[in-house]
């Protein structure tokens, strides 16, 4: 009984507290923004800077674990608890875009003196639209470019890293030579579907077809992708392992066990953190090589997070001047210093930091070479489903071709629903 | 009671009056819900259907027939019937095993033992994960340094598709034998002594009395906790959310509970993903069915 009693008192002393954030802060209008991971433990760092500038408005952020993000905002939409403004991966926002989640930014846009199409690099600035309209302001890019060992590429002939698939492959060969027998050139875990996407990306495919109702990846285009994908494990340049399997890729890569890797920005930081000082010039980056006869540098993905306003929000003007200082390109540098992530506004790369940086610089110049994902809420399954399937033929458990086929006939079933609410739409009161 | 049949509507009534609450709980939070699911089930609901209720169309069992006919879903009932095939029994082994050791009499700090072999079944299985993610790490983990000691080279638990499940399956009997063994600790005193100096004169030895007395007074419990150790073990889903980041490596961890977990909550195929709810559920139903058919013929 005693015991009951006390939790009753801490759930009443919770009282005042929880109204406090509901009723504004001493006066202030309160805005809840939702960071997630790492960037949402960062973003804190930059809330005294806002609210000096911004007196009247009082930022509150809460942290969300990546892993469990997208759970969560639903299950917010669907509870009607949605924050303010939120961090949302870009692949994301069609979705919530699709069930009216969140506000269309345009009008802001339009008014805004410090966020316009302009500044933003234009694969970036497309992935936040969705049915023609803004849905979010692109906040960090996340793309790939190849990582690569200098020393390993530059014995293959290859010191500034390859620029076309043939001089990739060739230099996949003659790295392999001089590795010891167990090792591989290339690092392509087989559970990333984002790899493989972007090679067909590089190849010309849509990946979806018919306005994002069918699959398209048993065409040419991307047949030629997954064949140059899977060949690449089946002339054993690159492990069968998916990314747990590995163990420990950083010292892999110091040990020149591998010697190119297709990965993200995040890893500019980890390289620099986990390998030794002595180790420090032995990785280099440089832009995606592109499919022969195609202009340098191939095409990588447009990824990264965006911030966004929901619909339910009664703070809208205050939300999106948290987007305008986020926006800032000052800002923006200083967000790239704390965290890492590369700022998605142009002038912030001007940064001395970030300038100066000679492993920034194959993102600098990948960024402007970035196209997005297919805007369907399906696609994040698809593309998982897809990587899952090809690993099969892999593993030679079946035929590429029957694989591409199988592909479709999948994704041609995830996306019914989606052929289905369009077909409606289109032919009006039809059921 | 047939005698005075007047006073049986009375009694009912009382009865319900002090069911009712009971009743009305079970029926709000069990019963609705799971009526809600079997709807669910019958329905294609997701993420469209978040938006606006409009775009969600009744289907019958076109999420069944999918289900049946998706590999993914066989690979996970093929997992947790592993992970309860092996992992149950093993754990009322180690529970009687473990029970058996403290009913006896030449145990000393019996109380300390028991709390200690309980201790892992009342901490959160969240936190025990995390730990035991540390103790399965291929390079610095506390088990491979043991088995190097006997010259076993180190294995990749959770990363090995062959080695996750029986690396999750330790975590699981190492969590859960505790409770097991109290129960089985409680049956044992509920054996009456002569029983065994009974037999004890007839020269029973000791293997004798285990399994001619031990065992078929343990029979109820046996019973009771292996329909539950089998209703909770077909439900995991904690130990590879947390340890194998959802199912890997190549979904020799995924269970039907992550499986479902997945579809609902992280695709929003809540259809689908009730329809998965409502096959477990069955499989759940059956095999606790056998259990106690099993139970009944051998005492007939």
């Amino acid at each position: 009984m005693a015991r009951r009693r006390r939790e009753l008192a801490l759930l009443l002393s919770l009282v005042p507290a929880v109204a406090g954030c509901a009723g504004g802060h001493d006066g202030r209008a309160t805005v809840r923004f939702w960071g997630m991971g790492r960037e949402g433990e960062v973003v804190r760092d930059l809330v005294p800077d806002f609210e000096r500038k911004n007196p009247g408005v009082h930022l509150v952020v809460q942290q969300i674990p990546w892993t469990s993000a997208h759970e969560k905002l639903l299950t917010a939409v669907v509870g009607r608890s949605t924050p303010d403004i939120a961090q949302l991966g870009n692949t994301w926002i069609p979705e919530f875009a699709g069930i009216g989640a969140l506000d269309p930014l345009d009008g802001s846009v339009a008014k805004s003196a410090a966020v316009s199409a302009e500044r933003y690099f234009p694969g970036v600035w497309a992935t936040s639209r969705y049915d023609g309209a803004v849905y979010g302001i692109p906040w960090y890019v996340d793309t790939r470019v190849l990582y690569y060992r200098r020393d390993l590429l530059a014995r293959a002939g290859y010191p500034a890293g390859p620029r076309t698939w043939s001089e990739w492959r060739d230099a996949m060969w003659k790295v392999k030579q001089i590795q010891p027998p167990s090792a591989h050139p290339f690092l392509l875990p087989t559970n990333e579907w984002e790899q493989l996407a972007i090679l067909g990306l590089q190849k010309g495919s849509p990946l979806l077809a018919e306005n994002g109702t069918r699959g398209a990846f048993s065409g040419p285009e991307f047949r030629a992708a997954a064949e140059f994908y899977v060949g690449i494990f089946h002339q054993d340049l690159a492990p069968i392992v998916s990314y747990s399997q590995l163990g420990n890729a950083y010292q892999e890569f110091a040990r020149g066990n591998i010697a190119m890797w297709m990965t993200g920005p995040w890893n500019l930081g980890e390289f620099r953190r986990r390998l030794s000082p002595t180790e420090q010039n032995l990785w280099m980056t440089a832009p995606l090589p592109a499919p022969d006869a195609t202009p340098w540098p191939g095409v990588s993905f447009s990824g990264g997070s965006s911030l966004a306003i929901f619909r339910g929000s009664q703070r809208k003007p205050e939300a999106w001047k948290v987007i305008e200082f986020l926006s800032d390109p000052a800002v923006q540098a200083r967000f790239y210093a704390l965290s890492g992530d590369l700022p998605a506004v142009r002038a912030a790369w001007d940064d001395p930091a970030l300038a100066r940086d000679e492993k920034a610089r194959a993102f600098r110049v990948q960024v402007e070479r970035v196209v997005a994902m297919p805007r369907v809420p399906e696609w994040e399954q698809i593309a998982q489903h897809t990587a899952e399937r090809l690993e099969a033929a892999i593993r030679g458990r079946e035929s590429l071709s029957a694989a591409l086929a199988a592909i479709d006939r999948d994704v041609d079933r995830i996306l019914e629903k989606r052929r289905w609410m369009l077909a409606r739409r289109t032919g009006g009161h039809g059921r | 009671m047939a005698v005075d049949r007047r006073r049986v509507p009375g009694e009912v009534r009382a009865a319900l009056f002090f069911l009712a609450p009971g009743l009305l709980v079970i029926g709000l939070f069990f019963l609705l819900p799971i009526a809600a699911s079997v709807l669910l089930s019958l329905t294609d609901f997701d993420i469209y259907a978040l938006g606006d209720v409009r775009n969600v169309r009744v289907v019958g069992l076109r999420n069944f027939s999918r289900l049946l006919a998706d590999p993914l879903f066989w690979t996970s009932l093929r997992n947790t019937f592993y992970f309860v095939l092996v992992g149950g029994p093993l754990t009322l082994s180690v529970a009687l095993a473990a029970a058996l050791l403290l009913h006896s009499k030449l145990v000393r700090w019996k109380g300390l033992f028991r709390t200690i072999f309980f201790a892992p079944y009342i901490t959160t299985l969240v936190a025990v994960a995390i730990v035991f993610r540390y103790l399965y790490h291929p390079r610095f983990g506390g088990l491979n340094r043991v088995l190097e000691l006997f010259g076993i080279p180190a294995i990749d638990w959770l990363g090995n598709p062959k080695w996750a499940m029986p690396a999750i399956i330790l975590l699981a009997v190492w969590k859960n034998f505790g409770y097991a063994m109290i129960l089985f600790i409680a049956g044992l005193q509920a054996i009456p002594e002569s029983l065994y100096e009974a037999a004890r004169l007839d020269g029973a030895g000791r293997l004798q009395l285990f399994r001619r007395i031990t065992v078929p007074m343990l029979a109820p419990t046996f019973l009771f906790l292996g329909v539950l150790t089998t209703i909770g073990y077909f439900q995991f889903f904690a130990e590879p959310y947390v340890m194998t980041g959802g199912g890997g490596p190549l979904n020799a961890t995924l269970s039907t509970g992550l499986l479902m977990y997945k579809q609902g909550f992280r695709w929003w195929n809540m259809g689908y993903a009730a329809a998965i709810a409502v096959v477990l559920g069955l499989v759940i139903l059956a095999f606790s069915a056998l259990q106690f058919r099993i139970e009944r013929r051998r005492n007939a």
